[in-house]
C-alpha cells in the first residue's frame, strides 16, 4: 500500500500535467480545423448552386446534388477516367513486374558492379525528371514504327514504366534486406533456383512492400501531371483526369460549383483506396523514410 | 536483370548523354540540329531576363516552404506523439491532404483564395480584414502556393512520428533524472535522436523544390481564367501574375514544349542536372557535422 502512495505524484504536478494535455489537445483540435477546412469549403461549394457559388454565402441553400451528374455531361469525365485507369493499371503491373527481380539482384545476389549499379538507382532516384525530358520527347517524335505516332498518346508515359522505377526499386530493396538470408538458402538447399526463389518464397515474404509499391505506384500515375501535359496536352481524346480536371473550368466556361464537384470526385479514389489500406500506406511511408 | 539494364540505358542513360549533346545545338524538331556551340548557355546565363526570375523564384520556394514544413510536420508529430486520445483520427485528418492529387489541391486552393468570393476571405472580411488577392496578386501567389504546400505535409509528418515514437524512453528517463526540463529534453534528446530524419525531409524538399512544376502551372493557369485547350494560351498565363510563379522547371516548360527550342531546353536541364547534384552532395557531405554519430 505503501508504495502505492509513494508513486501518486503531488496534486501541483498533477495539473500542471493535466493542462499541459488540455493545451496539448486544444492545439491539435485547432490543427485538425486548419486542415479540415479545405476539405470542408470544397464540398460546401460541389453543392451550392452556380448563383450561390459567386455570392459570399459559405452553406449551400438548397443542396444542389445534381452537380455531381452535371460534371459529367459538361465534360468528358468518363473518358479521362478511362485514360486513367489504363495509365495507372499498366503502368503499376509494369512497375511491379519489373522492379522486383532488380531490387532481389541488387539486395540477395552477388554480382561484380552490384554497389555501383545500386548507386546509379540511387542517382535516377535523385536527379528531376526534367533532367532526361528533352531528348526522351525528341526520341518519341522521332520514332514511328509502322507509321504509329507516340505523341499525344500515354504511351510515352506508360512504356517507361515497364523497365522498372528507381524509387519502388530502392524500396523493395531496402525490404529485401530484412528477410533472413537463411530462407534463401534453406530453398537453395532444396534445390530452388532463384527465379523460384523470388517467385515462391521473397515475393510471400515481401508482400507488404509490394503492396505499399504497387500502391505507391497507382498513386504516382494517379496523380502525374508533368508527363502526360507534355504527351497529351494538346490531344484531349487521350487526356487522363489530371489534365482534364486542370482544364476543366476553362473548357466551357464552366462555373466554380460544378469545378468544386469535379476536384471531389477525383479526390475520391485515391482517399476510399486510403482507407481501405490504411496500414499498407502508414508503413510504406515510413519504410522509405526510416529506413532509407 | 539485364531487360531492365536495356530499359534503364535507353529510358535514362541515351536521354542523359543526348541532353548534354543537345544543350550545344540549335534544335527546332523540324530541321535537323545545328551546332552552335555554348550559344545557349551564354544566352541562358547573359541574355535571358526570365532565367534569374526562374532562379530567384525557386530558390524563394525552397528557403520558405522546405523548412516550413520540416516545422509543421515535427510539430505536428510532437503533439501527436503526446496526444493521450484520438491520435488515429488526428493521424489521419493531418494525413488526407497530402492525399489528395496536386491538380485537385491546388484548384481548391484557388478557389478558396479566390479574392472575390472565395471562404477565406469571406470570413476575412466579416472579421473586418479585407484579404489580399492571393493567387492574383504577384506578392501573395508564392506565399499562397506555400500554404498549399503545408497543407499536404503528411507524408513528412509520418516519417517524423514514427522517428519521435522510436526514441528510446530510458533516454527521456535519463535526461530527467540529470534534471532536464521540457524544452532541454527536446533540443538534446529528440532532436539529436531524430536528426537523420530531419536531414532526409531537407533533402528531399530541395529536391522537390528544384522540380516543383503542377502546382505552379495549374495555380496560374486557372487563376489567369486563360488556360484553354490550346498550348498557345498556356504560354501568357506560365508564371501569372508577372512571373511570380514562373519557377525554373515551368521557364524550361516554356521553352521546351511550348516554343520547342529543344537545345535551348537541354541547355536549362544540364544546369538543373548540376544543381541538383551539388545540393545532394553538399547536404550530404556537411551532414556528418550535426546528424547525430549514433543515430546514423
Amino acid at each position: 500500500m505503501s508504495a502505492v502512495a509513494i508513486r501518486r505524484r503531488p496534486a501541483a504536478v498533477r495539473r500542471k500535467r493535466f493542462l499541459l494535455a488540455v493545451a496539448n489537445n486544444s492545439l491539435l483540435i485547432a490543427a485538425a480545423i486548419a486542415f479540415l477546412a479545405p476539405f470542408a469549403f470544397i464540398l460546401l461549394t460541389a453543392l451550392m448552386s452556380n448563383d450561390q457559388a459567386l455570392s459570399a454565402r459559405l452553406w449551400p441553400h438548397p443542396f444542389a446534388w445534381h452537380n455531381f451528374i452535371d460534371v459529367f455531361t459538361k465534360a468528358p469525365l468518363w473518358r479521362w477516367t478511362l485514360n486513367t485507369v489504363l495509365y495507372s493499371v499498366v503502368a503499376t503491373v509494369g512497375v511491379v513486374l519489373s522492379s522486383v527481380p532488380v531490387a532481389y539482384a541488387l539486395a540477395r545476389l552477388r554480382w561484380r558492379g552490384r554497389d555501383a549499379m545500386f548507386m546509379v538507382v540511387l542517382v535516377a532516384l535523385m536527379l528531376p525528371p526534367q533532367v532526361t525530358v528533352v531528348p526522351l520527347y525528341v526520341m518519341w517524335a522521332k520514332f514511328h514504327p509502322f507509321g504509329f505516332n507516340f505523341i499525344g498518346t500515354l504511351w510515352p508515359v506508360i512504356i517507361p514504366n515497364w523497365f522498372g522505377d528507381a524509387f519502388s526499386i530502392f524500396l523493395l530493396r531496402q525490404f529485401f534486406l530484412t528477410i533472413p538470408e537463411e530462407y534463401m538458402d534453406a530453398a537453395r538447399v532444396d534445390g530452388c533456383g532463384e527465379l523460384r526463389i523470388l517467385v515462391t518464397v521473397v515475393s510471400r515474404l515481401a508482400k507488404p512492400a509490394i503492396a505499399a509499391v504497387a500502391l505507391f505506384s497507382f498513386l504516382y500515375t494517379f496523380n502525374d501531371f508533368f508527363l502526360p501535359l507534355l504527351y497529351t496536352g494538346e490531344s484531349p481524346n487521350h487526356w487522363v483526369l489530371s489534365i482534364g480536371l486542370s482544364e476543366f473550368r476553362s473548357l466551357h466556361q464552366v462555373q466554380w460549383n460544378l469545378t468544386m464537384a469535379a476536384t471531389l470526385l477525383v479526390m475520391a479514389p485515391v482517399i476510399v483506396i486510403f482507407f481501405l489500406a490504411q496500414r499498407a500506406f502508414v508503413e510504406g511511408v515510413t519504410l522509405t523514410g526510416v529506413k532509407g | 536483370m539485364s531487360p531492365w539494364l536495356v530499359g534503364f540505358s535507353v529510358f535514362f542513360g541515351y536521354p542523359l548523354v543526348m541532353n548534354a549533346y543537345l544543350s550545344f545545338n540549335h534544335y527546332d524538331l523540324l530541321s535537323a540540329p545545328r551546332w552552335v556551340g555554348l550559344a545557349n548557355y551564354r544566352y541562358l546565363f547573359g541574355t535571358d531576363p526570365q532565367t534569374w526570375t526562374a532562379v530567384k523564384n525557386t530558390l524563394w520556394l525552397i528557403a520558405v516552404l522546405v523548412p516550413l514544413q520540416v516545422l509543421s510536420a515535427f510539430g505536428l508529430a510532437l503533439m501527436l506523439a503526446r496526444a493521450r486520445a484520438g491520435v488515429g483520427v488526428f493521424r489521419t485528418i493531418f494525413y488526407l491532404p497530402a492525399l489528395a492529387p496536386p491538380v485537385a489541391a491546388t484548384l481548391g486552393f484557388v478557389f478558396i483564395l479566390n479574392p472575390a468570393t472565395g471562404p477565406v476571405n469571406t470570413i476575412l472580411s466579416h472579421l473586418g480584414i479585407s484579404g489580399p488577392l492571393w493567387f492574383q496578386d504577384p506578392s501573395w501567389a508564392k506565399p499562397s502556393l506555400t500554404m498549399l504546400g503545408i497543407w499536404g505535409v503528411g507524408n513528412t509528418m509520418i516519417i517524423f512520428l514514427a522517428a519521435v515514437l522510436d526514441v528510446p524512453r530510458t533516454l527521456y528517463e535519463s535526461a530527467q533524472l540529470d534534471g532536464a526540463n521540457g524544452l532541454q529534453r527536446l533540443r538534446w534528446v529528440t532532436l539529436p535522436s531524430i536528426s537523420p530524419v530531419i536531414l532526409f525531409s531537407v533533402v528531399l524538399g530541395v529536391i522537390q523544390g528544384l522540380q516543383y512544376f503542377t502546382q505552379a502551372y495549374v495555380a496560374a493557369g486557372v487563376a489567369s481564367g486563360q488556360a484553354s485547350q490550346a498550348a498557345d494560351v498556356t504560354s501568357v498565363s506560365l508564371g501569372y501574375p508577372l512571373d511570380s510563379t514562373l519557377f525554373y522547371p515551368v521557364l524550361l516548360y516554356q521553352h521546351g514544349f511550348v516554343d520547342f527550342q529543344m537545345g535551348y531546353a537541354a541547355a536549362m536541364a544540364m544546369f538543373l542536372l548540376a544543381v541538383s547534384f551539388a545540393v545532394t552532395l553538399v547536404i550530404v557531405v556537411n551532414s556528418r557535422r550535426w546528424v547525430h554519430a549514433s543515430a546514423r
